[in-house]
């Protein structure tokens, strides 16, 4: 029956066929799926190892598993924060010729946590804000696209270190819609789930003692909410300036910088006696840290490491005297004899730990408390080396998340429905 | 409980000068079960939203009962809606899983505790609040689903599309629960779905948008045999009725190779506009076998035969119309057959419309026309 299997793909991968389509995916063997800890989900879903990269395969009714997955695709070409789309497997039947559910294929985010993995960790006490504003910018740049999610949720969220802080991807598309500008009641709808389900998950959370005790839902869920708002008014709000105070224009640009966003086009509009000015930024694009550090190095990573790196390009170049060179220089310089001999001297078998830029902003902080511990500058090499013996070698491998180092986490108890 | 009206309910999104809801005239009955359906971006979400209180109303304006709620902010509205997808949290017992909602409104316990058990005792689901999702079979589990919006006692219940991430096997016995239980509630439902079937089993009216704009409001029976339009007409109903638009010639519309008299009254509806033609339809069960000889019967070539065990469908071409400027939508023309006769494939055969069962709509504005 396998001949009337019909697979969509972006990247056609000959291996897709020697999948068991032909069994239910709850039935798939051991050997073919790979056991990482996921989120809640009604249908069915399973990672898969397929020529060298894992692969989600989630169980769902055609209809719905095509929509998802064109939706996808069109927010990949809008480079959304979102999982890559692979496939979509249809036309499945059981040996017998039982019909089957259509599988929708996508990218394993490598380095991704789930929500729930992530409360297993002895976290920092600031852990559920960090996660809250990532959430909260993730839909802030959903919405910024002019996607309606329909169901925001922590298991519909990945999140990924990001220096410091989190940085959140969407997994399911499921409920979503695309246009060109939301309406407010799409948005207020939007979030008013992503409270009601943020909620509901850390309600569940605290029914099986995962939540820190002093940790309460509700306001948890009224501080994304809040945060939301935040991030979304500063980024769209109206501002009215006199005219004589122009330089408030290059004030709220660099305030949206400072928030990640670069400003790709600002409405600007005087009133008919010419004192005052409105301004009101019209195409906003989150990443502007990180396509600073990609025009000047090269090197492709997330926002708050972006940050990170070029924070530490700046102490070089006024370290190194180069504070009147081009900057474009000193970046060259500082990649070719700062970072990458680090990240380089990091065994290549330690480095599926964490992402590379993660482990570089890692020894970072490393040296920072050497050096505050033994109240001395700490060269970097000497950092590196004390990183990787004392830090790097004892954590937990990342790049994929296996089941057995979160087995305290009740991950088999997900209900799937459908 | 309450009545639900729209008075000319108008949504223009902001850069779309194109209405999502077009001066929507809607009165639905206190305890009514009323589906709002049709295609994708009809302006099915849109109108549950506007209802909602989560879209702005550009024009018009919405009532709940005598209420005038068109600027009432949405927690003021006293409804429920039922969100398409919902999770049910493994480490939380049934009865938490049903009461969470008011918990986070900030309900005293003791209340969620009394609203939540009346909920399990119209879900027969009393003996599993202590227990943890899990142990319940995936019926029991959509139960308690709906328990979360029961256990809110709105006036107005809203579903957008609730089944639509399920199985087809889950799906269809949902679908039955849902009617009986808003039955036995007796609460005004507004239901949205793009699947006529889950329309036509689930509702007690049925109302029928296309580009915003309303098409038609009746009972399943009448939208079924009473058509207001063609696009009722071929949107109600599966496999989908025959419809195709033919010319006009002495009082007779020719049907391919034969003719059928028409009505005095189909006559006289004709404008110019129609250009002599009139567009005809006729559901697949109403065709009947027949011989060259019967008059009013055409010639069908048939290409395929489906055979569902109690039911027989054949497919076939009407045998002398010109596709290229009339004929049936989509080709094909679907006849109910006899299972214990079907025909075969290649073969020709005669067919008349039953008695009383052609529906004629304008060719110009699609409208219906007098019988
Ligand atoms: N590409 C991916 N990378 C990493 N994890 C993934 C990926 N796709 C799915 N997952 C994991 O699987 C879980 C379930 O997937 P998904 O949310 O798409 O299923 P669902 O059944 O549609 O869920 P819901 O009940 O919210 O509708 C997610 O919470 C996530 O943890
Ligand atoms: N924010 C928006 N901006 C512009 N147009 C919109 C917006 N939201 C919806 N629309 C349009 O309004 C129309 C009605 O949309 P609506 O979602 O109500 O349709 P629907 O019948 O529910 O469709 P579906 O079954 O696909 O959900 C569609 O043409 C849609 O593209
Ligand atoms: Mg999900
Ligand atoms: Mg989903």
């Amino acid at each position: 029956m396998v001949n009337a299997l019909n697979i969509s793909a972006v990247a056609p991968d000959p291996a897709l066929f020697d999948l068991p389509w032909d069994l239910p995916l709850e039935d798939w063997p051991q050997e073919v799926v790979a056991a990482l800890p996921r989120g809640i989900s009604r249908h069915v879903v399973r990672f898969v190892k397929l020529s060298g990269s894992v692969l989600a395969v989630k169980e769902i009714a055609d209809y719905a598993a095509k929509r998802e997955y064109d939706l996808l695709k069109e927010l990949a070409n809008l480079s959304a924060p979102s999982v890559a789309p692979i496939a979509v497997v249809s036309g499945r039947r059981t040996a017998k010729g039982q019909p089957l559910d259509s599988a929708l294929l996508t990218q394993h985010l490598r380095f991704s946590l789930p929500y729930r993995a992530l409360f297993s960790y002895r976290l920092r006490p600031d852990m559920a804000t960090r996660l809250l504003d990532a959430l909260a910018l993730l839909i802030v740049q959903m919405h910024l696209l002019g996607f309606y999610w329909g169901d925001v949720s922590l298991s519909n969220t990945l999140f990924r270190r990001d220096a410091t802080e989190f940085a959140a991807y969407m997994v399911d598309a499921e409920t979503g819609a695309l246009h060109t500008k939301l309406s407010d009641g799409q948005r207020e709808y939007d979030i008013e789930l992503a409270r009601t389900n943020v909620i509901g998950e850390l309600m569940d959370l605290e029914a099986g003692s995962m939540l820190e005790e002093d940790l309460d839902p509700v306001a948890v869920g009224d501080l994304l909410v809040e945060r939301y708002q935040q991030l979304w008014r500063a980024l769209t709000e109206e501002e009215t300036i006199s005219a004589d105070a122009r330089w408030r224009l290059q004030d709220r640009i660099n305030r949206l910088n400072g928030l990640g966003f670069d400003v790709a086009e600002m409405s600007m509009q005087t009133d008919p006696d010419g004192t005052t000015l409105h301004i009101r930024p019209q195409v906003v694009d989150a990443g502007h840290h990180s396509r600073r550090l990609f025009r000047l190095t090269g090197l492709d990573v997330q926002e708050n490491q972006a940050r990170r790196l070029l924070n530490d390009l700046d102490t070089y170049r006024v370290h190194s005297d180069q504070t009147d060179v081009d900057e474009s220089f000193v970046a060259h310089d500082w990649l070719t004899h700062v970072f990458e001999p680090a990240v380089r001297s990091v065994p290549r078998d330690l480095r599926g730990k964490l992402e590379l830029p993660q482990i570089y902003h890692e020894i970072l902080e490393h040296r920072w408390f050497m050096s505050q511990r033994e109240s001395r500058y700490v060269p970097l090499e000497e950092a590196v080396k004390s990183y990787i013996d004392t830090v790097l070698t004892h954590r937990r491998d990342e790049s994929e998340l296996i089941l057995a180092d979160t087995l305290q986490l009740p991950i088999q108890d997900d209900i799937q429905m459908g | 409980m309450a009545t639900v009206t729209f008075e000319d309910a108008t949504r223009i999104y902001p850069g779309n000068p194109k209405p999502a809801v077009d001066h929507l005239n809607l009165h639905i009955e206190d305890g009514e079960f009323l589906v709002l359906v049709g295609p994708s971006g009809c302006g099915k979400s849109t109108s549950l939203r506007m209802l909602a209180g989560l879209e702005e109303v550009n024009d018009g304006r919405i009532l709940i009962g005598e209420r005038d709620v068109t600027d009432v902010q949405p927690k003021d509205r006293d409804i429920a809606m039922v969100f398409q997808n919902y999770a049910l949290y493994p480490h939380m017992t049934v009865a938490d899983n049903m009461g969470f909602a008011l918990k986070i409104a900030g309900m005293p316990k003791d209340q969620i505790r009394k609203r939540v058990e009346e909920a399990a005792k119209i879900l027969d689901l009393e003996e599993y609040l202590a227990r943890k999702p899990k142990a319940l079979s995936g019926g029991q589990r959509q139960r308690v689903a709906m328990g979360r919006a029961i256990v809110r006692q709105p006036r107005v219940f809203l579903m957008d599309e609730p089944l639509s991430n399920l199985d087809a096997k889950l799906r269809v016995s949902t679908r039955t629960q849902i009617a009986s239980l808003q039955r036995r509630l007796g609460v005004t439902t507004v239901y949205v779905t793009h699947d006529q079937t889950e329309a036509l089993t689930m509702g007690d009216r049925i109302a029928v948008l296309k580009d915003g704009l309303l098409q038609q409001v009746g009972s399943p029976l009448v939208l079924y045999d009473k058509p207001a339009n063609a696009f009722v007409a071929t949107f109600i109903g599966s496999p989908a009725m025959n419809i195709g638009t033919f010319p006009v010639k002495d009082g007779e519309v020719l049907l391919g190779e034969s003719k059928v008299p028409l009505s005095r009254a189909v006559l006289d509806a004709m404008t110019p506009e129609d250009e002599n033609k009139l567009t005809v339809g006729f559901r697949p069960e109403n065709l009947e076998a027949a011989t060259a000889q019967t008059p009013g019967s055409f010639p069908v070539e048939i290409d395929i035969v489906e055979e569902l065990g109690s039911d027989a469908y054949a497919y076939g071409t009407l045998k002398g119309s010109d596709p290229a400027t009339t004929g049936l939508q989509g080709g094909s023309l679907i006849a109910r057959v006899d299972p214990r006769a079907v025909p075969r494939k290649g073969e020709t055969v005669y067919f008349t419309v039953r008695e009383g069962e052609q529906h004629n709509f304008s060719a110009s504005t699609g409208d219906r026309l007098p019988d």
